[in-house]
């Protein structure tokens, strides 16, 4: 029997499934079960159906203007119940800062009175903006989504990689990814509870309708996107009709007297709630980028007198800057006056001219990044990068350090991968996703793993071509609470007592012509000797249901 | 037209409406197993066959009971295979009125079966209810794109809606019957693909009342009772049309109409909580609705004359 995990190498990084080889992690002895007894080809097969099912439903990522298909992986990554909690409180927590922290920087700005941050990290910031200074959200939630990207190190502890608090994406293939993973591999989920994943679009409309306008009683939610030849689009479009909400364009919203509305064949529509997937410096050109054609003139107005909800927040980008995401930990404490339960990777600062110094002596041992890129774009790695890429980086350097960061290079974690038919260790990252009500922080179990898929490469992230996983999080062995109840007003609820009699049973339609008849038309006229027959006997039982007698009439022909 | 043949097109509406309706609650079934981790199998699968009306000890209940009994036996007309095999033998007998393209979707369709069970034996049940949903899809898209709006026509949806009452109030029992082993309200909005129209319509979170309501009364979503006891109801009044006579001043000319009129005005001017307060009564009550009917369809214009046979005279 081909032994799919044979030869599947162990090197120093945390492996996710295997303990050592051979032997698999706790969570993963289910999964190991199922998957050990198949063969490669099998595996390849059914890695066929499931990217055929992909691209059936256009499950896409437009990556560098193209519109490729989404890579999913076949094997799953599992992550054990306790361990989720831990990164549920870690990640709610996470927000919880920042939360009180963008309170702050658009506000009173205690933070840099107490010295915890300096001002000028913000103010220097790209993403500062002083049109939302002092603009407060109606129940004060700024963050309504957030993914915090995480990733295990060597030690096989999670560690924050960075925030993501503007418009984090890939929720879309978490939801996709469990469809397509359920119909396609059954049989795999047989012995385990993996907690489920739908029922995010629900939790996501009922915070945006928690954030509406005071004394709106029905909110209306529209989620705005740039249009279809964005990148996240298939997700924009996935999550709206999940919701049940409009998906707008810029050129649908008109904003006038500081009200929002859509323009639809019943004349204008008010709009209460914007969940926005367009940058700030697009989404309203009277106050940003006046050459944008895809926001909303006058909606930062609109939200400033209290008549519109902008989801997420307009300038959030303050919090999830690479240089501010050093300080993460401190507010932490500052704010919440608890210790990180999520450690953050070990960064430097090049605010100090040692530091800077010592950075680019040692620029071939750490990793570079930009502090405002995203979609892994500009970081360096130096351990693999050659001379010319240095020396071009340390001019860079020099001469703004405030736009890098540097960090010891982690050795991610790497998770069975089917590669050309074969199992191999690649690296993967997992970004949850959470929530925030106003009242509660929800942190969707699982997330988006990535995994890269090139042998050995460090970045992951589907803006580089990388491909996503499944990620199961199992429940408790008996839930403590049962999955929340539908939110009813009444329920409807009866026994089989309340029925009269046993169901009624399908109508099996008219019988098929017996035996006889069918041997007769075979024989064509071939002489037999008839006697009385009765139609009746090897058709299926008489139908069910009332016997109506027929109205006396001969139907005229 | 010929009784048989409109006997034959009336029943492919509804063997390939129950292949299809069928198809979904079993999509939706399976789905629900692997994805909901608390759920018991054993009494979610005992309630499914019950409801579907081929009830089976509870201890012997599990998905592979359920997929043999409803999608896989051949024998049986519930059955997804079964349905569409029955559709096929009744078109081969009515192969004059049908328009070429939809006698081969449903002949394609039945000869696929077999290499379908095989890859659903593989690879799991999921693609081969997508390809019921895919060939039903085709089959009543070629009719309405093929057919004349004649007697024919009329008879091929007549069917298709009566089963549609049929299979929407089974579904709804479902939910309202089998207490903490039910699917969700989303599961069953789902399963009769009216979750996404739902949505649309309620922009919100699944309330039971709301979705109940949906299914049995929302007079623009086609798979809702309502609407399609209205469509049977106008598929009757023009075949009647032809067949009025004078006299006929009273009511309307036949059984079944009548029948299916009164389900109709029962939900059209009850008030939605009555009608909730006694749900499960009213889902039996249309069930055996669909049965009456289809019953009095079959006296009124399918009528079975036993067939005349000649019986030589004996000499003594």
């Amino acid at each position: 029997m081909a032994d799919l995990f044979d030869g599947y190498p162990l090197g120093r990084q945390w492996d996710e499934m295997f303990a050592a080889p051979g032997r698999p992690r706790t969570p993963y002895t289910g999964l190991f079960s199922s998957l050990q007894p198949m063969s490669g080809e099998e595996l390849a097969a059914r890695a066929d159906v499931l990217s055929q099912t992909y691209r059936d439903a256009g499950v896409t990522f437009a990556h560098a203007g193209e519109e490729q298909p989404f890579p999913l992986d076949i094997v799953p990554r599992v992550i054990g119940h306790q361990e989720w909690s831990v990164i549920e409180r870690g990640v709610a927590q996470r927000v919880w800062a920042l939360e009180a922290f963008l309170a702050d920087v658009y506000g009173a700005g205690e933070v840099f009175t107490d010295r915890i941050v300096p001002r000028s990290v913000v103010t220097t910031s790209a993403h500062f903006h002083r049109a939302a200074h002092g603009l407060v959200p109606p129940n004060g939630v700024r963050v309504h989504v957030s993914g915090i990207d995480l990733v295990r190190d060597e030690a096989g502890d999670f560690r924050v990689l960075e925030d993501n608090l503007r418009s984090p994406s890939g929720v879309s293939y978490v939801i996709t990814n469990r469809a397509a993973m359920t119909s396609v591999l059954p049989e795999l989920f047989g012995d385990h509870r993996v907690q489920p994943v739908a029922e995010y679009p629900g939790r996501l409309l009922a915070a945006l309708k928690a954030s509406a306008p005071a004394g709106v009683s029905d909110p209306t939610v529209v989620l705005l996107t740039p249009g279809v030849y964005n990148s996240a689009y298939f997700e924009h479009a996935l999550l709206a009709r999940q919701m049940g909400v409009e998906l707008v364009e810029g050129r649908d919203l008109v904003c006038s007297g500081g009200q929002v509305s859509m323009r639809t064949t019943d004349g204008q529509q008010r709009v209460d709630v914007i969940y926005r997937r367009i940058d700030d410096e697009f989404l309203d050109p009277v106050h940003f980028r006046s050459d944008s054609v895809i926001g909303c003139a006058g909606v930062l107005n609109a939200a400033r007198a209290g008549r519109v909800t902008i989801a997420n927040a307009v300038g959030n980008g303050v919090a999830d800057d690479k240089l501010l995401y050093t300080w993460v930990p401190d507010l932490i404490r500052y704010y919440l006056g608890e210790e990180p339960v999520l450690a953050n990777a070990e960064t430097h600062r090049l605010d100090e001219p040692d530091t800077v110094e010592w950075v680019l002596s040692s620029l071939d041992q750490l990793v570079l990044k930009p502090v405002d890129g995203s979609g892994g774009k500009g970081i360096v790695i130096g351990p693999r990068a050659d001379e010319r890429t240095l020396e071009e980086l340390a001019v860079k350097v020099r001469s703004s350090p405030r736009d890098w960061i540097a960090q010891a290079p982690i050795g991610l974690s790497t998770s069975p991968t089917l590669i050309n038919g074969r199992i191999a260790p690649r690296h993967v990252d997992l970004r949850p996703f959470a929530v925030n009500d106003g009242t509660d922080v929800w942190v969707l179990p699982g997330g988006l793993t990535r995994v890269a898929l090139p042998e050995g490469e460090l970045v992951v992230n589907s803006s580089q071509g990388g491909g996503s996983k499944d990620t199961w999080v199992l429940s408790a062995p008996r839930p403590a609470v049962e999955p929340v109840p539908e939110q009813d007003v009444t329920r409807i609820e009866f026994t089989t007592e309340d029925l009269p009699v046993e169901p009624p049973a399908q109508d099996p339609g008219p019988p098929n012509d017996n035996a006889l008849a069918q041997s007769q038309q075979q024989q064509q006229g071939a002489e037999m000797a008839i006697s009385a027959v009765h139609r009746d006997g090897d058709g299926p039982s008489p139908r069910a249901g009332m016997a109506i007698s027929a109205p006396g009439e001969v139907p005229p022909c | 037209m010929l009784s048989r043949i409109a006997e034959s097109l009336f029943w492919i509406g509804r063997y390939v409406e129950r292949a299809d309706d069928t198809a979904r609650i079993l999509d939706v079934h399976t789905q629900r197993l692997v994805e909901d981790p608390w759920i018991d199998e054993q009494r979610a699968c005992a309630n499914l066959l019950a409801l579907m009306g081929a009830p089976c000890p509870p201890e012997e209940a599990d998905t592979e009971r359920v997929l043999a009994t409803l999608a896989f036996d051949r024998a049986s007309p519930s059955s997804i295979t079964g349905a569409l095999s029955a559709a096929r033998e009744n078109a081969r007998g009515a192969r004059e009125v049908l328009s070429a393209e939809i006698w081969e979707s449903l002949n394609v369709t039945h000869n696929a079966l077999p290499q379908q069970r095989t890859m659903a034996r593989r690879y799991g049940p999921h693609s081969l209810f997508r390809f019921v949903r895919e060939r039903s899809a085709m089959v009543f898209g070629l009719a309405d794109a093929t057919m004349s709006r004649d007697e024919s026509w009329l008879f091929l949806v007549l069917g298709r809606s009566l089963e549609r009452v049929d299979m929407t109030s089974r579904m709804l029992s479902t939910r309202v019957l089998a207490g903490d082993a039910a699917p969700s309200w989303t599961l069953v909005l789902r399963s009769t693909g009216a979750y996404e129209p739902y949505l649309r319509t309620y922009r919100g979170a699944v309330n039971s009342s709301r979705a109940a309501e949906f299914l049995l009364l929302d007079r623009l979503f086609p798979r809702s009772v309502f609407a399609s006891l209205e469509r049977a109801e106008g598929c009757l009044a023009e075949l009647e049309r032809a067949n009025v006579r004078e006299g006929h001043r009273i009511g309307v000319a036949g059984e079944a109409h009548r029948i299916v009129g009164r389900a109709r005005t029962m939900l059209e001017f009850m008030q939605t909580d009555e009608i909730l307060a006694r749900l499960p009564a009213r889902l039996d009550e249309l069930q055996r609705t669909c049965s009456a009917a289809s019953e009095a369809v079959t006296n009124r214009f399918f009528t079975e004359q036993a067939p005349q046979v000649w019986v030589p005279e004996g000499v003594g």
